[in-house]
């Protein structure tokens, strides 16, 4: 469903992606781990063409969206729900404005049926009775669990969530993890969930991606990177800055 | 001397990127006013926000103006005995200038601070990138209501602070200064012109159009969270002042020749 082949970007002098190729098969949920400023987020960001890459291709349910204009990439865009690392939350907006806000640009007018939806995903993110509330009032985990619910309220095909558990309390960053996992398992979405937080990729991947100075450094399942040997990843998994692995 | 030139080049070249940025949103404004459908409701809070909203600091702007104005042109012309001409001359200065004018430095300063401050927050709070994200074009969404309310609102705003100058100039010249009422209005009627006003709306409309696109444009190349919003906004409102009083001379010169000012 999603095929990057050698993306390279480069932001100001620094070369922040230097050739990733990746593939994510529909209904897979893949964790892309890396250290903090690697290119994560920023790699994210490319496949729902919010970056162009300056070298590359990036192939969307066959389609290279490289080369889109932004009026071409609205049509790959409905089929991907992006969850952002602060939830993006229009400020201006109560909660139930949010999350109903795709289905009304989407056309639909009707306040029952846009009433009726928010309920029920309001209800999925466990955060019944609060749709009257401004985004200003909401903690962080709640801010990123209504971006969620905006995210997948037009069911899309895919998902891809920027550090969903980032700055959260385990038990909040846990019942994230969970509603991953629910919506893969419920609807069969695609997720692609870029994390440095290892219990998280370790709780919601079928595959994980390593990204290591700009390139996929490491791909497999949880199981394969557990039991790698290699010491660039055994730094990582076990944090140790020490640099033994270098 | 290449150091010259590049330090030469640069500002340069950074001012037509500019430019070209601007002309760019416009383009993409227009094309997006003809093909797509207008969301009504952005569209009159916007209206609201600019046209309702402004219309305290415009009266307030014209009526102090038009009075001050009227006291200035009587002070001068009685001493040479046509204190009674006060009312053709600022009625016909507060039409072809004053009022365009004045009017679009209050609105850059009130609405185009609050545009480009908006707009910028939502760049660099990633609220921009959600509206991409959601496949809402954020020119569509965030420009266009905005573009139209205050093509619709500008021209308005301008009549309100015309009237608005003309009236407290009359009460100040008939209360204060002793004119006679009717001689003041004979001559205004008989100086002030239908060009003159279309002169202010045509002016109006052009002055909406570039405050309107120069904050739209700093807001959404807004960087670096609240500083740059900051710097954002600043630059909106001296780039929109600036922008108004250049394209008001040439305006003026232009229209001059259109609708050539006296009586003809």
């Amino acid at each position: 469903m999603i095929a990057v082949r050698s993306v390279a970007k480069k932001i100001g002098q620094q070369e922040i992606l230097r050739g990733v190729d990746l593939e994510v098969a529909t209904g897979e949920t893949l964790a892309i781990i890396g250290r903090s400023g690697g290119g994560k987020s920023v790699l994210l960001k490319h496949l729902v063409g919010l970056m162009t890459p300056d070298a590359g291709e990036i192939w969307i349910d066959g389609h290279n969206i490289i080369g889109m204009n932004e009026r071409q990439l609205g049509a790959i865009r409905k089929k991907i729900g992006i969850l952002f690392q602060s939830g993006a939350l229009f400020d201006s907006m109560t909660v139930e404005e949010n999350i109903a806000f795709p289905l009304r640009e989407a056309g639909e007018k009707d306040p029952k049926v846009l009433h009726t939806k928010v309920e029920e995903m309001l209800e999925v993110i466990e955060m019944e009775g609060q749709e009257d509330k401004m985004p200003e009032s909401l903690s962080g985990g709640m801010k990123k669990r209504v971006g969620l619910a905006r995210s997948i309220i037009r069911r899309p095909s895919c998902v891809l969530y920027d550090e969903p558990t980032s700055g959260l309390d385990p038990v909040v960053a846990d019942s994230i993890n969970r509603l991953i996992r629910r919506l893969q398992q419920r609807l069969g979405m695609t997720s692609v969930v870029v994390t440095h937080d290892m219990k998280s990729a370790f709780d919601v991947a079928n595959h994980i991606a390593y990204l290591h100075e700009g390139r996929i450094y490491f791909h497999g399942t949880p199981t394969q990177l557990q039991q790698a040997r290699d010491p660039i990843l055994q730094d990582f998994l076990l944090g140790r800055s020490d640099g033994r692995g270098d | 001397m290449v150091r010259f030139f590049n330090a030469l080049g640069t500002p340069v070249l950074a001012f037509f990127q500019y430019l070209g940025e601007l002309v760019l949103l416009a383009g993409d404004t227009f094309r997006s006013i003809l093909t797509h459908k207008l969301r009504w409701k952005l569209f009159l809070n916007q209206v609201v926000e600019i046209g309702l909203l402004s219309q305290l600091v415009v009266v307030i702007t014209g009526a102090f103006t038009g009075a001050v104005f009227a006291a200035q042109t009587f002070f001068q012309f009685n001493k040479i005995g046509m204190g009674s001409a006060t009312g053709a001359v600022v009625s016909v200065s507060i039409c072809r200038e004053l009022g365009p004018v004045l009017t679009a430095l209050m609105v850059a300063g009130r609405v185009g601070a609050a545009m480009s401050a908006e707009i910028g927050t939502m760049k660099v709070t990633e609220q921009i990138d959600a509206l991409r994200a959601l496949a809402v074009y954020p020119t569509d969404y965030l420009v266009v209501p905005r573009a139209l309310a205050m093509m619709v609102s500008m021209p308005l705003l301008v009549a309100e602070c015309i009237a608005v100058g003309i009236a407290a100039g009359y009460f100040i010249a008939i209360s204060l200064l002793e004119i006679n009422g009717t001689y003041y209005m004979a001559n205004m009627v008989r100086w002030t012109r239908n060009r003159d006003i279309i002169m202010a709306l045509s002016k109006a409309f052009c002055f909406g159009i570039l405050i309107v696109f120069i904050s739209c444009q700093k807001g959404l190349s807004a960087r670096e969270g609240a500083v740059g919003v900051g710097r954002a906004t600043t630059e909106a409102v001296v780039n929109s002042s600036l922008a108004v009083l250049i394209c008001n001379f040439f305006l003026t010169m232009l229209l001059n020749i259109i609708y050539p000012a006296g009586y003809q």
